[in-house]
């Protein structure tokens, strides 16, 4: 009965009829929450990671026995995987920290901020992909 | 300047510790990304952890530069870090009973992390264990 005006959410709903997995829209953020909700996520991250890296420099003062001893923990096949999610965690924050300084300080900026956010993509991808297969290389060698 | 306009970060305070707190952020934010990632390059992927040990350390710190670099580094990111973690507890933590508690561990782990890390990267001192070593060997 109600077939008049369906309240629209703004261009991303207007592909919404395709059919499949694809047709699932969802909710989707705007990029602006997106890369805060990301810059946010790995921020939080990064400073975990810092805390134990603290710790495990500490020991150094130790010496080289105690020290050494405990470096079987970050050569460990997870402990791995897990520094390459947080070289692109930090690279992301990186990336995304230039953005929102450009608006914070560039007028003009604001007006470009979906540009920005894809911007933001590129720029991590450039500099993570390269990192990531030397780090896969390393840990396979 | 006086339609709203959007930010990408929080607003800038007008003045105060919030000022100093959102002026600090980016311009530590712009050195760390030249500190942090070439930390990353240098002891992720041209050394990997399989090569640094202890003695890779002793000598990284043989050179004043490095600690210098690494004590800059450890200073910002840890100050940085905190300062997000303190823009996140006031975001999610309402209740002032949570509130406080949280603001202690804050700046309980500023106080003690500054310190462990300042006395890892200024104070160690390498000739101690390698003197050792040597006399025991001979």
């Amino acid at each position: 009965m109600t077939t008049g005006t369906v309240p629209t959410q703004g261009r991303d709903t207007a592909v919404a009829s395709t059919r499949g997995f694809v047709a699932y829209r969802g909710y989707r953020p705007p990029a602006g929450m997106l890369s805060w909700a990301l810059h946010r996520i790995t921020g939080l991250g990064v400073l975990l990671f810092l805390f134990l890296h603290i710790v495990d420099i500490f020991l150094v003062g130790y010496g080289p026995e105690t020290f050494n001893d405990l470096l079987f923990l970050y050569r460990h096949p997870a402990f791995r995987i897990g520094e390459i999610i947080l070289v692109a965690g930090l690279y992301y924050h990186a990336a995304n920290g230039v953005r929102i300084i450009l608006i914070d300080f560039w007028d003009q900026a604001a007006q470009y901020e979906r540009q920005l956010f894809y911007a933001v993509i590129a720029v991590f991808l450039a500099g993570f992909i390269p990192t990531a297969i030397l780090m896969v290389r390393a840990i396979l060698t | 300047m006086s339609a709203p306009r959007v930010r990408a970060g929080r607003e800038r305070p007008a003045g105060g510790f919030e000022l100093y707190s959102w002026y600090f952020f980016r311009i530590s934010g712009l050195l760390l990304i030249f500190l942090a990632i070439t930390h990353v390059v240098i002891m992720h992927v041209i050394n990997t952890v399989d090569e640094i040990d202890w003695n890779f350390v002793a000598d990284r710190w043989g050179s004043p530069f490095w600690r210098a670099f690494d004590w800059l580094m450890l200073f910002l990111a840890l100050l940085h870090g905190l300062n997000g973690a303190r823009l996140a507890i006031d975001d999610y933590v309402s209740s002032r009973g949570w509130r406080v508690f949280a603001h202690s561990v804050l700046w309980s782990a500023a106080v003690i992390f500054l310190i462990i890390g300042s006395i890892a990267v200024l104070t160690f001192n390498p000739e101690a264990f390698q003197a050792a070593s040597s006399a025991m060997g001979s």
